[in-house]
């Protein structure tokens, strides 16, 4: 709604709901006397333009937040089983969703699934734990010393230069084909990840708090045991995520090397016999585990940093 | 560096600078200060500065922005060693700066005893928010407090450690005006119950009259002027005496007050704290 903007600032204020200026649209009008009945507008019609500020509680989802997070998937799936019953999604390109739920059902009931699953979530867990450890190590020492930074971080971002996943062919040949390249991959691209994001948070930290905490009689253990690593852990948080995302990536291209179990392993066979079903189906256990991760690290960034300050989205 | 703009105002000043300074000694004073000079590059900021605080005394610092008036406190706090000269400072000292720099992370009541020897109670903690009004907020994240509130909390977090000099950096500076006259009420209440002496920073001549026993002008490195403020309290601001003086630093810090050149000719010597510099 515009309402005549040039005597905005010099009409005199008129407290008596006048007469609607004809300079109004009818429109407007009609917008201005809704406003008026739920609030009382002290305006003659030369006031400025009005907007209605519309209360919170008015808007408040009715509906949990864990379950709006579900509805862009199920309706992904929805779509796909219609394509797929309607005929245009033929079924040697891409199962429907119905025919791969039976396969997953019979995949689960005979164990194979379960156990593929089993190793693979193994393989992700060390990866992450060692790259993780390492990365987080790493990134301590970098960012709490003078020596450190000079002596790793140098090295670290030169390394970072090589694309992760090409280093499949030299951990082949160094750790042969067994589990170690797949764990080692994990690690790599999990170590790279966290390292990066938590130095950055180490010296990320507002100097003005180291300040204040020294000014505080803090030893340098105490700084950065209260200041300098909860500082970091905003960064550290950003880090695990998309580690987590690096550690799936990382088991994916990891398990097609020569895998004999494994999720991967199940990809590899299903491929051979053209089961688009079974790959689906690892497909979507693959994601659903991302999911389920994503959805852990959220629930820890929510109860870890709940001091922080900002915007959480609405 | 400075010396040439500081040169035309030396003739009124009390003495500090002129007197041969024998290397610090411990006289008993909660602040004893000599030689000081503190140099970013090759300009020095604080260029051989003398002060003497006494115990329980309430000094204002005034000056120019960009004068050296936090750097002289942060070399007063500890957090700025690279100097030459003397400095003596009590080894209980807190300080409470403009931004209340609370760690966000912890709750208030962790923030006050943030630092503190030994396994202190929360009820200390308490006890040190209650003081400056916020015991109701010990739980509660920094982020949820106002911009008044964060600043009590720092002061309470300074006010804890008991300390024999507390140094205030401008902690007024982003209040509001309603609520920076009831944040100096309590500053001057709770500096009376401590008897703590206070270093307070402040470009705000109202505010340094209002609080302090002496008020210090920094200038070209060192403390070129200062005279104390001889005022029964509570001051009241439409006293003329405390327009006389005020309209006196203005005219110092280089802003004409509306008594300026009045005050020009009744300045030499009449307030300055002679006492203190000897
Ligand atoms: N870390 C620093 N490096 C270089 N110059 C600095 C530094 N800190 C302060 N200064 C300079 O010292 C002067 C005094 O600063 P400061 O003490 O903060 O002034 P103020 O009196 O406004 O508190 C300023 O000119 C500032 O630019
Ligand atoms: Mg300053």
């Amino acid at each position: 709604m515009t309402v005549d903007q040039a005597v905005a600032g010099h009409a005199p204020p008129d407290i008596s709901a006048g007469p609607v200026q004809s300079s109004l649209a009818k429109g407007e009008a009609r917008e201005r006397e809704e406003v008026r009945r739920g609030v009382t507008v002290a305006d003659g019609g030369g006031g400025p333009e009005l907007a209605r500020v519309v209360p919170v509680s008015g808007r408040r989802r009715s509906v949990p937040r864990w379950l709006r997070r579900t509805v862009g998937p199920l309706a992904l799936l929805v779509l796909w089983q219609v394509l797929s019953a309607s005929g245009v999604l033929e079924a040697d390109i891409l199962a429907s969703p119905g025919t791969i739920a039976a396969t997953a059902g019979d995949l689960v009931s005979d164990g194979a699934l379960p156990s593929a699953m089993l190793v693979s979530l193994q393989r992700v867990a060390v990866g992450l734990l060692l790259g993780g450890m390492t990365g987080v190590v790493l990134a301590l020492a970098s960012g709490l010393s003078r020596l450190g930074e000079d002596l790793i971080d140098a090295t670290v971002q030169m390394l970072r230069s090589i694309p992760w996943v090409g280093v499949i062919p030299l951990f082949i040949i160094w750790l042969g084909i067994g589990e170690a390249p797949k764990i080692a991959l994990i690690s790599l691209g999990v170590a790279f990840h966290l390292y990066l994001n938590v130095y950055a948070g180490i010296r990320g930290v507002d100097a003005q708090l180291v300040e204040a905490g020294t000014s505080l009689g803090l030893s340098r253990w105490g700084l950065i045991r209260h200041v300098v690593l909860p500082g970091a852990l905003p960064n550290a948080m950003t880090g695990l995520r998309y580690s987590l995302a690096t550690a799936w990536l990382a088991l994916v291209f990891g398990e097609q090397i020569n895998a004999d179990d494994g999720l991967g392993f199940l990809m590899n066979q299903a491929r051979e016999f053209f089961r688009t079903d079974v790959i689906v189906v690892c497909l979507v256990v693959y994601a659903i585990l991302g999911l389920i991760a994503d959805f852990l690290v959220r629930t820890l960034e929510r109860l870890l940093l709940q001091w922080r300050p900002t915007f959480t989205g609405q | 560096m400075a010396t040439d703009v500081h040169g035309s105002v030396t003739d009124t000043d009390t003495e500090p600078e002129r007197r041969p300074y024998p290397g610090p000694v411990d006289s008993g004073a909660a602040v004893e200060v000599g030689g000081l000079v503190r140099s970013f590059g090759d300009r020095a900021v604080i260029d051989d500065l003398h002060l003497t605080i006494r115990p329980g005394e309430f000094v204002a610092l005034l000056g120019r922005s960009g004068c050296g008036k936090s750097t002289l406190l942060r070399v007063l706090a500890g957090l700025d060693r690279e100097i030459d000269g003397g400095v003596l400072v009590p080894r209980r000292k807190a300080v409470a700066f403009q931004a209340p720099r609370l760690m966000p992370w912890k709750r208030v009541w962790r923030n006050v005893l943030l630092g503190l020897p030994g396994r202190p109670e929360r009820d200390a903690a308490i006890r040190a928010l209650e003081e400056v009004g916020l015991g109701h907020r010990a739980d509660a994240w920094p982020k949820t407090l106002s911009g008044g509130e964060a600043q009590r909390a720092s002061l309470a977090r300074a006010l804890v450690r008991e300390p024999d000099l507390l140094l205030l950096d401008e902690p007024f500076g982003a209040l509001d005006a309603l609520t920076r006259i009831k944040a100096q009420r309590l500053v001057a209440e709770l500096w009376q119950e401590r008897g703590c002496a206070v270093l307070l920073v402040t470009h705000d001549v109202e505010e340094a009259l209002l609080l302090a026993d002496r008020a210090l002008v920094m200038e070209g490195g060192r403390i070129a002027y200062e005279t104390a403020v001889d005022l029964p309290r509570p001051r009241d601001v439409s006293d003329p005496r405390f327009g006389a003086l005020r309209a006196r630093l203005l005219d110092r810090l280089g802003v004409e007050g509306k008594e300026g050149p009045e005050a020009r000719e009744t300045e030499p010597g009449t307030h300055a704290d002679t006492s203190v510099a000897a």
